[in-house]
């Protein structure tokens, strides 16, 4: 039934490749229905298809008076705002392109994206992008006007080329009143919009060396959203909150495009501290986080159980337990004994369904994870309690997803089967390469690189190593460059263990070495909430992040994290050699502002191994200690240099035999 | 140097020939100066200069036994707490005095109190007229919870909140009364770099958007210097300087007074 609306919908929509188009359509069918709803000033704002029609079309006109035409570049930078999505869609209603970028990129390395792109016009949020971008424009130049959502603190700058949306808003809709004319041609510019258009650019977060332009045809990303949006059966009834960064494509795809193609309303929060609490009290349907999203909500919920009066402690516990047991088997809709299904039942009224509540995960249907493999406990827990939560498996390139699981079909150590009309394949190095409907054009100005990327006969290259397992569903081992052997032939992959490690609430970033080493060792980073709560309960005084790292008590829990993780990987045939030997931790958090991150919060491991060069070396010369000076950039953009001197301490190691000892 | 302010800027404040004593210990002697409506004043001094007591007078928390107070063309030999708030005067203190267990909006709502013209009853009916009162008042707190950036602590019980966020708490709760004159007491005592320059934006912005006029005792110079209007200068209770930063940066007696003199 369902399905058989999804194909007539789809049908319908044969005509819409744009997302422009979607707008004008939705605007007819449901003018009424919510399309945006915006928190300000303490009250939930809504805005419906029509009025959104009406207010991308005033926008398109403003643009368009601004001098923006077909093909243009349109920088858009901020939070979560309605009026940066809409500035979004009013580009490409001109057939423009909307350039999102991250919101927290320092100047330096937004001016090397913006020069690529070479944009025109920059549509930001407040004063501290407006000073960004007019910094970054005394060397660049080429941005003509910068607009500005919140005028908060603008009111002194005396720079004409910096414009206020809502006076642009008023006096495009003057015109709109004066002259029929002027709403019809913005029409006609949408009606002119094809398919084969570039519908937006968006920026790699840089994993691997500089941004790369991924350029996402109109329609490859309306094709690639519709199969999923029909994949997940979302609908108009559906609802999501837009929390992401604008630029990543996780927030591209699951905010503005699947809300577009389905028609659903997209929420955004107050401001991105608030956005929890937002979250609790919208109470989205549809939901998707990066793994560390749900395992600093897991951390947060044990710290206060921790704190919690006895009798909730137990039936925490107790409940949990329970979960664990049936809770996964009755998110499958599996046979389950009458008695086990009525103590879930009482589990969901007393702990689950009040824990889900408190986290805002009341309504979810569908959630997704991705970005990052997401540690099977913490994947498990979430799942036994009710949430329906998947992982997949995407790219920028690939406008997002290539795999992701099915419902009823969910493995954690897997990623799922190809999505819908996605193609993949296993190249002889080990590498997932794919073909998709939503595959992009190529890099912006970067002819060799795209080469490099998609193959002769039109497969993406990922660079990730995979192996499909007997059900068909991909397994993703790690990038492909960076599995490597220890010298005594043994399997090193370094993200599969350190996202063993980071399950435990005290880590909260590893990096781990050992490629062509005679063993593995881990760089820790303590998660400051997690062990800052458990000095508090023990009564350990600490003056800094420094200071707490270095304490014996802390490299003492963190050994035996690492201990237990070492038998896990006992367990595991293909990864007993690579357990890890000798540890130390780190002296300050690994941070996007140092280069040590990516801006989507991945580890840059070659960097973090240059940086940090005589501590690798202290981890395999046998020394007790090693001292590092390491310059760091301040929040205010100063900075520092930072000296310490760090213990290296060592774990004991499981020999793989002791699996069949013990039992 | 000339004035910033353009000259017949008037008086909304003056205090003449000020004398407080505690029993024998005289807190303030014959201190004489005026706040101009619209302007950033500055109170400094030593420890135990008196600048508190002064703040003390002029919101009525403390009786001077001499000396006369104008407000608003008004003046008395001394102001009462409830007619100071009432005038316009609201106040911010040195050791933060919010609802500790109050949410922030609750806290930030205690300060349009005064306004709030339906009776108790009416309150606890919380209908008709009333409602509509409170969702003005509400909205109007709402604009300085914006104003301050606080949203995310909106429902956050005040004594939860870290020592920085109090203080802006406490300043929005003093901005919810629209006052005419805010006198503010150490509002970055204990604050870091950052938490200083919010502070000192906040505290710009209310003066220049809304033209209210600002007193306030603060420590750190940098501070003063760059956004008061004039300074006086207090030292064992009396006025050793009076004037634009500059003049009193270079003021041999206030040097003297931060420094210690030499023997």
């Amino acid at each position: 039934m369902a399905n058989s609306e999804a194909r007539n919908a789809a049908a319908a929509y044969a005509d819409f490749d744009t997302f422009p188009k979607h707008l004008r359509h939705h605007a007819r069918i449901r003018a009424q229905r919510p399309a945006v709803r915006q928190k300000d000033r303490g009250i939930w704002r809504t805005w419906t298809w029509s009025q959104v029609e009406e207010i991308v079309l005033c926008l398109a006109h403003a643009f368009r008076k601004l001098g923006i035409e077909r093909g243009d570049r349109i920088a858009i930078a901020g939070a979560n705002r309605p009026k940066l999505y809409w500035s979004m869609t009013a580009a490409q209603a001109l057939g423009a392109v909307p350039v999102p970028v991250y919101a927290d990129a320092v100047a330096a390395e937004l001016t090397a994206i913006l020069e690529n792109a070479g944009v025109k016009i920059a549509v930001v949020q407040d004063q501290e992008q407006v000073d960004k971008f007019l910094e970054i424009n005394e060397s660049l130049g080429c941005i003509q006007h910068i607009l500005f959502d919140e005028k908060r603190g603008l009111s002194d700058y005396a720079q004409e080329n910096l414009l206020d949306i809502d006076t642009l808003l008023d006096a495009a809709r003057a015109d709109f009143a004066r002259d029929p004319d002027a709403r019809a041609a913005i029409l006609r510019e949408i009606d002119a919009g094809t398919g084969s258009e570039i519908s937006v650019m968006l920026y790699t977060s840089g994993t691997t060396g500089r941004s790369k332009g991924v350029m996402l045809s109109a329609l490859g990303c309306v094709s690639a959203a519709r199969d999923t949006a029909g994949f997940d059966n979302l609908s108009d009834r559906d609802e999501e909150l837009a929390y992401l960064p604008l630029a990543w494509v996780g927030d591209h795809y699951m905010n503005y495009a699947q809300s577009y193609v389905a028609g659903f309303c997209m929420a955004c929060p107050e401001s991105p501290e608030t956005a929890q609490q937002d979250l609790r009290e919208i109470g989205p349907t549809f939901y998707f986080a990066p793994p560390r999203v749900f395992e600093g909500l897991l951390t947060r919920v044990m710290i206060r159980m921790e704190d919690a009066g006895a009798i909730k402690r137990w039936m925490f516990r107790h409940f949990i337990g329970v979960a664990k047991n049936w809770g996964e088997k009755i998110l499958n809709r599996k046979s389950v004994p009458l008695l086990a299904r009525a103590h879930y039942a009482l589990g969901e009224r007393l702990v689950y369904g009040p824990l889900k509540n408190v986290l805002g995960f009341s309504r979810i249907r569908v959630a997704y994870t991705a970005g990052e493999a997401i540690g099977g406990d913490l994947f498990a827990f979430y799942r036994s309690i009710g949430l329906n939560l998947k992982q997949l498996y995407g790219q920028t390139e690939a406008f997002l997803y290539v795999t992701c699981h099915k419902d009823g079909a969910v493995n954690v150590e897997t990623v799922g089967p190809p999505a819908p009309n996605v193609t993949i394949r296993i190249s002889d190095e080990g590498e997932v390469q794919f073909k998709s409907p939503g595959r992009f054009v190529s890099y912006y100005k970067d002819e060799a690189r795209t080469a490099e990327t998609v193959t002769p006969d039109g497969f993406v290259r990922t660079g990730d190593a995979g192996i499909f397992d007997a059900a068909g569903q991909l397994r993703i081992i790690d990038r492909a460059k960076d599995v490597g052997k220890l010298l005594n032939g043994g399997l090193l992959a370094p993200k599969f263990i350190e996202n063993k490690l980071k399950f435990h609430s005290a880590i909260r970033e590893a990096v781990v070495f050992g490629g062509g080493r005679e063993y593995a060792a881990a760089m820790i980073n303590i998660d400051l909430t997690a062990v800052g709560n458990w000095a508090e309960r023990h009564n350990i005084s600490y003056g800094s992040y420094q200071e707490l790292a270095a304490h014996p008590g802390v490299y003492e829990m963190i050994q035996k994290n690492i201990e237990s993780v070492n038998e896990a990987l006992a367990r595991e045939p293909m990864m007993a050699d690579a357990q890890i030997k000798r540890f130390l931790i780190l002296h300050k958090e690994l941070d996007a502002d140092d280069g040590e991150l990516t801006r989507t919060q991945k580890v840059r491991r070659s960097f973090v191994a240059e940086r940090y060069r005589p501590l690798v070396e202290g981890l395999y010369d046998g020394s007790a200690e090693a001292d590092i000076a390491t310059d760091v950039t301040f929040e205010d953009g100063r900075t520092g240099r930072v000296s310490a001197r760090l213990r290296i301490s060592g774990a004991k190691t499981v020999p793989p035999a002791a699996k069949e000892r013990a039992a | 140097m000339s004035e910033p302010k353009s000259a017949p800027a008037e008086a909304l404040l003056s205090l003449e020939n000020i004398s407080l004593s505690f029993g024998g210990l005289k807190a303030v002697s014959d201190v004489s100066f005026d706040i101009r409506k619209g302007e950033i004043r500055a109170i400094i001094g030593p420890n135990g200069a008196g600048k508190t007591s002064m703040l003390n007078c002029i919101n009525g928390f403390y009786h001077p036994q001499q000396g006369r107070i104008t407000f608003k063309g008004r003046t008395r030999k001394s102001m009462r707490p409830h007619e100071a708030a009432r005038g316009g005067i609201a106040r911010t203190f040195q050791n933060v005095a919010l609802f500790k267990g109050m949410t922030t909006l609750d806290n930030i709502m205690t300060g349009r109190a005064l306004r709030m013209k339906r009776g108790v009853l009416w309150q606890l009916l919380r209908a008709g007229p009333a409602l509509r009162e409170e969702i003005e008042h509400r909205r109007f707190c709402e604009e300085i919870i914006d104003f301050l950036e606080i949203e995310h602590i909106r429902k956050t019980p005040v004594g939860k909140l870290p020592y920085g966020l109090q203080k802006r708490v406490e300043l929005g709760r003093a901005l919810a009364m629209e006052p005419d004159l805010l006198l503010l007491d150490e509002p970055m005592a204990g604050m870091n770099l950052e938490e200083k320059q919010d502070m000192s934006r906040f505290i710009l912005d209310v003066n220049r958007r809304d033209g209210t006029t600002i007193a306030l005792i603060e420590h750190d110079m940098g501070v003063v210097m760059d956004i008061s209007d004039r300074v006086v200068v207090l030292e064992y209770g009396r006025k050793i300087a009076d004037g634009v930063p500059a003049d009193v940066q270079g003021n041999q007696k206030v040097i003297d007074a931060y420094l210690g003199v030499p023997r």
